[in-house]
């Protein structure tokens, strides 16, 4: 497509003023990590590393680090198995309400995370003795299906149905079809959705205020209670930052593992 | 291994045959799991804005009553707090939208394909670092004197607007941006350059390019983005305590009074719920959501 | 930091206290049906290991996690082999809610969150024979109608303080002595006021009333009835534009003075004293009206557990040294007795009043507003809490 030369420059600006709208705050969490100063005043009055090495020892932050992990992990192997259950009926097949079904699984992201966690508060404390680490779970799990049936749903449609026929004809029965022929091309599909799955688990907070029980903590709940003590707010931000270092490598690798399947 | 191949022969061979069969084994347990447990839960919810509480004690009563109601849509007070927050939300939603389609036209079009990935991931890597701690970021730049904004603004002549609605409504558009770009990059990848190239043929400027061939067909794409920043605002509290100062949404008005006064937070929250369930009742036609 | 004090009206306070017994006799009749039994834990205490988790006020606990040199749970820990994991809340709402929902043995009470829980059947009588140091309470916090029903205790005293005014010195000038520099329109601080964020702030408002506008008739900040209620939530509209944030929590409020967007409001001592840390930036005062307070009680959840590891915590918290340390972290005055020979600083329980009865006169401790007035009215209906809350939860909306 030709594009005008105004066109050209106002795309590049909004390119620039984008990114750096987006990473301007992020780059000052990077830096109030270093912030001698714990009240944020901008600029900054000194510099140190210590926020990082207190950090690298706090046991409070590793025990929420490693609880929010198993958290994400079990939620999104529910969310897989559950969304691609989901996505190859909905996907695949026609019938008497399968458009309510599929408003179904746009619900728990469209509908406030409030509401969410104070109904499923609710019912968790009505009818369990207590909030666990497995009302966290089942929390996370109801909105990271969500995330795993669109993209497992988007990538059925893509493929339509010729290469499974095909697998069918040449004498293969379903299982078969589905382990050979249907799940490699879902794979990429499965790792977008699991890893968006466990990114927004990990970062949950609203509604892991609602269904976490008393000691426990998970890295956001951490944060939460954390972010605005005066001597424990750069260690927040150290956590961030960190998190933000680790992040970049596996979401680089998902992108482009995305990429080659759509340019098939 | 007779007996057990034989079943199992027996069990594939019924579900080949049955469509229903099939459907149903796949659907069994994601549909128990969302109606049983979420929309069962939602319900139990709801019940409870018709109840009543004990007015010492703060605890649920089961006995019938429509006060609540009457309390939501009497009271002056809450029916402001939902215009102000479809006004954030709407606002926050436009700002978004504004933003996004350049910057998801330039990745998709413009930008050369070995760049994309590294593009979508730059603007993904944003959702790994933690709300609160970007939200307090902005709280950070929005202080009065010591505040980046502050800083930035002052040789100008301005000053930090400090905590309120417009901060709010900043913050919550930095932190939907990423949500609102990624399903339009989807939907500008799929335009057909035959249809772009049709277009500068037939003499349209790029603005003309822009309205009348690439908005109609990511138009459903744009409406999918929406979704996102529009329910995350109606429900946020958390940006709203941390960058609003004295300004609440109805995130804030449920929150309050769910621990005190349940049936009425109940009743408050379906305030969004039914904002949202016509919102997404309106949006299906355009087939937006087949592009979450 | 300036006191002011007050006539003592020992006859008045008994009448309120008797009557206040009577209330909560009534209301007991009328609540639900607590789910333990009526009898405390008959101990005796024994050396089970056991974790309790205990919800206090800041400053209440401290593990060490604000400040490693501020500890006085970890020794507890290392003597009696429980563990303890502490979480701080901000109002007592939030207390109840916290405690409603489960989870915790232990809460340090204030007056307004106390009889709530024992009515709702979230607290155990507590067996004093069961803890030594309570012999040594000071005797005017014993007994109280907020920690005692029906003859039963529900816990120990922990200390008593007053919500302060506290101004970052330089940017409030004068320094300011009365409560007007946070409700009157022409404040100089307008625009960088605060005010608590619970319905509890009502009685805030009452309280300036009872000075400036003795016409009403207040004489409890808890017990008003529709027109005084009324005048009060006039007064906190007419505040709204002169406040930049309510706080609720604490370490929010420190970093916002921190940085400038507050310079005055109501506050705790312990948040005066975390600002005064390392140099002095803020006064802290109890103006001329008098001010809400608090009178706080350490209870045990009726769910509990770990028995054992509660009654142990509650005697080693009132402990004259511990009682003393937290005592003076937070700045209260403290419970016990013996407490007062141990502070580091040895005027403290002078500075904080705490062998006093003069400075407590127009301290009003936190309690929970009844349609029974707590002043012993019976022509009118009062405002229940219940009401308090939708009103403040309107105002805060509108």
């Amino acid at each position: 497509m030709r594009l005008s030369l105004p066109a050209r420059i106002f795309l590049w600006t909004i390119m620039g003023f984008g990114f750096a709208f987006i990473y301007v705050p992020l780059t000052l969490v990077v830096i109030n990590s270093f912030n001698k100063n714990t009240a944020f005043a901008w600029p900054p009055t000194g510099f140190t590393t210590s926020w990082w090495s207190k950090a690298a020892t706090n046991e409070g932050v590793r025990d929420a680090i490693g609880r929010s992990v198993v958290v994400a992990l079990v939620a999104t192997a529910i969310a897989l198995v559950l969304g691609s259950l989901a996505a190859a009926a909905i996907a695949r097949y026609k019938f008497f309400g399968r458009d309510a079904i599929s408003l179904l699984f746009v619900l728990p992201i469209a509908l406030p995370g409030i509401v969410t966690g104070i109904a499923l508060n609710n019912v968790f404390t009505n009818f369990l003795s207590e909030l666990t680490i497995f009302t966290i779970i089942v929390g996370h799990a109801t909105f990271c299906i969500v995330v795993v049936f669109n993209n497992v749903a988007a990538r059925y449609r893509r493929l339509g149905s010729s290469l499974e026929e095909a697998s069918m004809d040449l004498g293969a029965n379903r299982f078969t079809t589905f382990r050979l022929v249907t799940f490699p091309l879902l794979r990429s599909a499965l790792v977008a959705g699991g890893l968006l799955s466990f990114a927004l688990s990990f970062d949950e907070i609203i509604v892991t205020t609602f269904t976490a029980g008393a000691g426990q903590t998970t890295l956001p709940i951490w944060i939460f209670q954390n972010l605005f003590r005066p001597n424990q707010a750069p260690i927040v931000n150290v956590v961030a930052a960190a998190l933000i270092i680790v992040s970049i490598i596996p979401i680089y690798l998902s992108q482009r593992l995305t990429q080659e399947k759509s340019t098939n | 291994m007779s007996t057990t191949s034989s079943m199992s022969t027996n069990l594939r061979r019924y579900l080949h045959r049955n469509v229903g069969a099939r459907i149903s084994t796949l659907l069994a347990l994601p549909l128990f799991w969302l109606v049983v447990l979420y929309i069962g839960s939602l319900l139990a919810l709801f019940i409870t804005s018709i109840w009543k509480i004990d007015t010492f004690t703060s605890k649920v009563v089961r006995e019938f009553t429509l006060q609540n109601f009457i309390d939501v849509f009497t009271d002056r007070a809450y029916f402001n707090v939902t215009i102000r927050t479809l006004m954030v939300a709407i606002c926050v939603t436009l700002i978004c939208a504004v933003i996004a389609i350049p910057m998801a036209f330039f990745m998709a079009r413009i930008a050369r394909p070995k760049s994309r990935p590294v593009l979508i991931a730059l603007v993904i890597t944003p959702l790994w670092a933690s709300y609160l701690v970007k939200v307090y970021a902005w709280r950070t730049m929005f202080y009065p004197e010591k505040g980046f904004i502050n800083w930035l603004i002052e040789p100008l002549g301005g000053s930090s607007p400090g905590f309120g609605m417009l901060a709010v409504i900043i913050g919550l558009t930095y932190l939907w941006l990423p949500y609102m770009v990624l399903p339009i990059y989807a939907g500008m990848e799929k335009l057909p350059d035959s249809l772009l190239d049709a277009s500068s043929d037939l003499g349209a400027k790029s603005g003309r390019t822009f309205f009348s061939v690439i908005l109609p067909i990511t138009w459903p794409a744009i409406i999918a983005g929406s979704i996102f920043t529009f329910s995350l605002s109606m429900g946020d509290y958390i940006t709203v305590q941390i960058l609003g100062g004295t300004f609440q949404m109805l995130g804030n008005v449920v929150y309050q009074n769910f621990s005190l006064n349940l049936p009425f937070a109940a009743a408050v929250a379906l305030i969004p719920v039914i904002i949202m369930m016509v919102y997404l009742g309106s949006i299906r036609k355009t087939g937006a959501l087949d592009n979450l | 930091m300036t006191y002011e004090g007050g006539t003592v009206r020992v006859t008045k306070l008994r009448k309120v206290a008797a009557l206040f017994a009577a209330s909560t006799l009534v209301l007991a009749g009328c609540s639900s049906s607590s789910d333990e039994g009526s009898g405390a834990y008959a101990g005796p205490v024994k050396d089970t290991p056991g974790t309790i988790n205990v919800l206090a006020w800041p400053g209440y606990a401290e593990d060490g996690s604000t400040d490693p040199n501020v500890d006085w749970v970890t020794p507890f820990e290392k003597a009696t082999g429980c563990t303890v994991n502490v979480k701080t809340y901000g109002t007592s709402d939030e207390a109840v809610q916290l405690m409603q929902a489960g989870g915790y043995d232990v809460i340090s009470a204030s007056g307004d969150a106390s009889l709530r829980l024992i009515y709702g059947g979230d607290l155990q009588p507590v067996n004093l024979d069961l803890i030594p140091n309570y012999a040594d309470i000071f005797d005017n916090l014993k007994d109280r109608p907020w920690n005692t029903v029906d003859g039963k205790n529900y816990g120990v005293p922990h200390g008593r303080g007053a919500n302060v005014l506290q101004y970052t010195i330089g940017k409030v000038n004068p320094a300011p002595t009365s409560w007007s520099v946070v409700w009157e329109p022409n404040s100089p601080a307008t625009g960088k006021v605060t005010a608590y964020d619970s319905a509890i702030y009502i009685a805030d408002a009452a309280v300036y009333l009872m000075a400036t506008k003795p016409e009403l008739g207040i004489t409890d900040p808890y017990a008003l009835d529709q027109t005084q209620f009324d005048a009060a939530m006039a007064l906190l509209a007419q505040q709204k534009p002169l406040v930049a944030e309510y706080w609720a929590d604490y370490t929010k409020y420190i970093g916002a003075v921190q940085s400038g967007s507050i310079t005055v409001g109501t506050s705790w001592q312990v948040i005066a004293n975390v600002l005064n840390g390392e140099k002095e930036t803020v006064g802290a005062v109890k103006p001329v009206e008098g001010a809400t307070g608090w009178s706080d009680t350490w209870m045990i959840s009726s769910k509990t557990e770990a028995i054992d590891c509660a009654y142990k915590w509650l005697n080693h918290i009132i402990e004259p040294s511990v009682n003393a340390q937290a005592a003076e972290y937070f700045g209260e005055a403290p419970a016990n007795s013996k407490a007062c020979a141990l502070t580091a600083n040895k005027d403290h329980c002078k500075l904080y009043h705490a062998e006093e009865t003069d400075y407590w006169s127009n301290v009003y401790y936190w309690k929970t507003p009844t349609e029974n007035c707590l002043d012993g009215r019976t022509d009118v209906k009062c405002i229940p809490y219940a009401e308090w809350v939708k009103a403040w939860s309107s105002f805060r909306n509108s």
